[in-house]
Parts: C-alpha cells; structure tokens; sequence
C-alpha cells in the first residue's frame, strides 16, 4: 500500500492548489484524479488571475499537474470508493489502495439525487447511502444497489457476502461496470421505492415490481459529499461543512473547492485549496 | 452527565422507564460515522442537564435495532414517557442532537 503525508482526493483547481503547497513544504503528496471535471468544458477562461489571453480549462489543469509534479508531487488516475480513519486514513480505490495521514476531498460537487419517489422519505429506513456501515442490517434478506459503474459494483461487493440476495438497478442508464456473475441487472426506469415505514420494494416504470428489505444507492461515482459521509465528515446533503481552516469534523480531514458550496470559481477554489493546505501543514507537522 | 452504555438488559429501566428524555444513540465500532458521532453525544451530555444520554451497540442488541426498525447506522432516537419523540438517520452536529431533543 501507498503512504503519504497527505492525500488530495480531486485534481481541479483546489487540489492541484493544495499539492503545490504541501509539496513545496516537503509532505509526501499524492493527488488522486478520476478525470478533467468541471473545468473540461471551459473553452475560454478569461476571469482568472494573470491571464493576459483567455486559455482552455484543461490547459490551465494540464499547467497545474507539470508545476504540482516539479514540486515533487505524485499525480495518479484512479476512482475512490471508500475512505476508513484511524488515526491516519486508508483509501480504497480501483486501482488500489492508499494510506495517508491527512486527506483533502477537492473532487468538485456532487451530481444530483436520483429523484425517484420514495427515496429520500425512506432514508434509513432501508435506504442507505453506504453498504460498509449498513450491510450488516440485511443478513439474508433482499437488497438492491442503485448505481450503473463502478462504484456500485464496489458497494455490491460489500453486500454480496452478507445479503441474501443482490440486485443491481441502472435505473434506464448504460451498465458501465462488470457485474458479478449470478447478480441480476435491471435497466428499466424506476418509477418509486415502496414501502410505508421500511422499504418493501422498487416499482419499475412499466408497473412490474422487484420486492427487497433494502436499496444501497451509489449512483455515478461517489463524490466528495459520499466520501465524506462514510468517514464521518458533517454534511447538510449537498456540500462538505468545514470551519475557516477548510477543517472537517474528522481530524485530518479537510474540504476545498465546490464541494464545499459557496462561489463555484477557479479563484476561490484556488484559495481554499491553498487555506487547506496550510492546515494540513500543521496537522501532520503537529502530528509527526 | 456520564453517557449510559444501553443493552437489552437494562433498556426497559434506562430507557423505557426514565423519567427524563432519554437520547439514545445507536452504534457499532464499524461504522465510521459512528466513530464521530459518539464524542458529540460526550460532548453534548457533557452540558445538558435533564436528559439521558445512552449508546446501544447493535451488534451486542440486535434485537432492540429490530425492533425500533435501525437499518442504518448512526440513528438516534429520542425516548419520552417509554415512546420514540423524534429520530434522526445518520451523522448529527451537536446542534443537530439538540434540535432532536427540542433544547
């Protein structure tokens, strides 16, 4: 397994931001990329500092990775699926795993809920945003994973062992992820997740109907807000909460850039980037 | 005041026949947002005076999960006169636990 000092999950404008910083100040860093992000589809950025002609939100990336690696920085194309804390961090990604003693999620923000009927109001109640924490609470019984890449695939995994039964719901989008042999995979549109008090099933938009006790959503792949919640980071939701240091409430954990709400630009990503990386800084110096 | 440890023996006299509010927060050593919700609940029995504070370990009380219909960890639940006055599924600030409990 891979150590570092500090491990930046995202390589946008807040996490290459922090890596100058921390490699600058000798921490092993490592940034985690999945892909270019929000800021592929930006032809012309002509608001940020020190442009004298517009330039393309991928050079402006690209730029940033050759200056974080002549700082001493490892850059590494990889998905994140899970991160566990005690005392330092492992993270569980594709392909690998990585152990760190500070974590920054700069991944950008979260993707839209699944708006499907019955979701939210039955969150907890056989609704669950985490198979790790929760698969213990359906030994034997049905579940379904909500998702269609990896990242369902790898919560599928945790459940598999445990429930009786798995099922995968693309919910009408393409399987882009190997499924397991022996688990059943519906690409049908759902119309609601049923139940009064507990989840009793999903009801399919051509009416036919899958019963299950339980239904893991891991749509995508899981953003900064997912990883957050599973390490035990504050979140209303939508958006990571940190204190005036980009500070989480799980020591050594810190947030920077849109998943923490706020302005949505290159510039304060940038800053909250470099604000994160001062924490960490003094956390793992403080640390050892 | 200290924080209770909840079990299937003594739920019926700390919890269901409690003659203040009780918080009860519920719990297993591997679920990493239970790791963090359990200081705030220290943290918040530490300063509030007329509630109880309780962790229940599911592993160890899987019935009583059952039975309060827990499918996710961590769920709180407020206790007042033997029944459940308010929930809340998942990871709470301590403003978020005082809410709950209506202080």
């Amino acid at each position: 397994m891979s150590e570092y000092d500090v491990i930046i999950v995202g390589n946008g404008p807040a996490g290459l931001s922090a890596a100058l910083y921390t490699s600058r100040a000798n921490l092993r860093t490592l940034v985690i990329g999945k892909d270019q992000g929000a800021l592929a589809k930006a032809d012309r950025i002509e608001n940020y500092f020190g442009l004298a002609e517009p330039i393309s939100g991928c050079e402006l990336v690209e730029n940033t990775k050759i200056q974080a690696k002549n700082l001493g920085a490892d850059l590494v194309t990889d998905e994140i699926f899970h991160i566990s804390w005690n005392q330092d961090f492992t993270l569980e990604g594709r392909e690998g795993s990585y152990r760190a003693k500070a974590v920054l999620l700069a991944t950008g923000t979260s993707r839209k809920k699944a708006d499907i009927e019955g979701l939210s109001r039955l969150e907890g109640h056989g609704v669950s945003y985490c198979a790790i924490c929760d698969a213990f609470f359906y030994r034997g019984r049905k579940v379904a994973v909500l998702g269609n890449e990896e990242y369902a695939v790898h919560e599928l995994a945790q459940l598999l062992p445990v429930a009786g039964s798995a099922a995968l719901l693309t919910d009408g989008k393409e399987l882009k992820a190997k499924v397991p042999e022996g688990v059943q995979v519906i690409t049908k549109k759902i119309r609601s997740v049923d139940g009064e008090e507990a989840v009793t099933g999903v009801t399919f938009a051509d009416g036919e109907r899958l019963p299950a006790d339980g239904l893991f959503v891991a749509l995508g792949s899981a953003g900064a807000v997912d990883l957050a919640r599973k390490v035990g980071a504050l979140t209303d939701g939508r958006s990571i909460q940190v204190d005036e240091a980009m500070a989480t409430n799980v020591p050594g954990l810190f947030a920077a850039g849109d998943c923490t709400g706020g302005l949505l630009q290159i510039s304060t990503a940038v800053g909250e980037g470099a604000k994160a990386a001062m924490s960490m800084i003094k956390y793992v110096r403080r640390d050892g | 005041m200290a924080v209770i440890k909840i079990t299937e023996q003594n739920f019926e006299e700390e919890v269901l026949n409690a003659d203040v509010p009780v918080l009860v927060d519920f719990w297993a050593v591997w679920c990493g947002p239970c790791q963090m919700q359990g200081p705030i609940v220290d943290e918040l029995a530490e300063e509030v005076s007329g509630v109880k504070f309780g962790k229940l370990n599911v592993d160890e009380n899987m019935s009583l999960a059952q039975r309060y219909r827990v499918a996710s960890i961590p769920t709180l639940l407020v206790f007042k006169d033997g029944r459940i006055a308010a929930s809340a599924v998942g990871l709470q600030s301590k403003d978020g636990l005082k809410r709950l409990l209506g202080i």
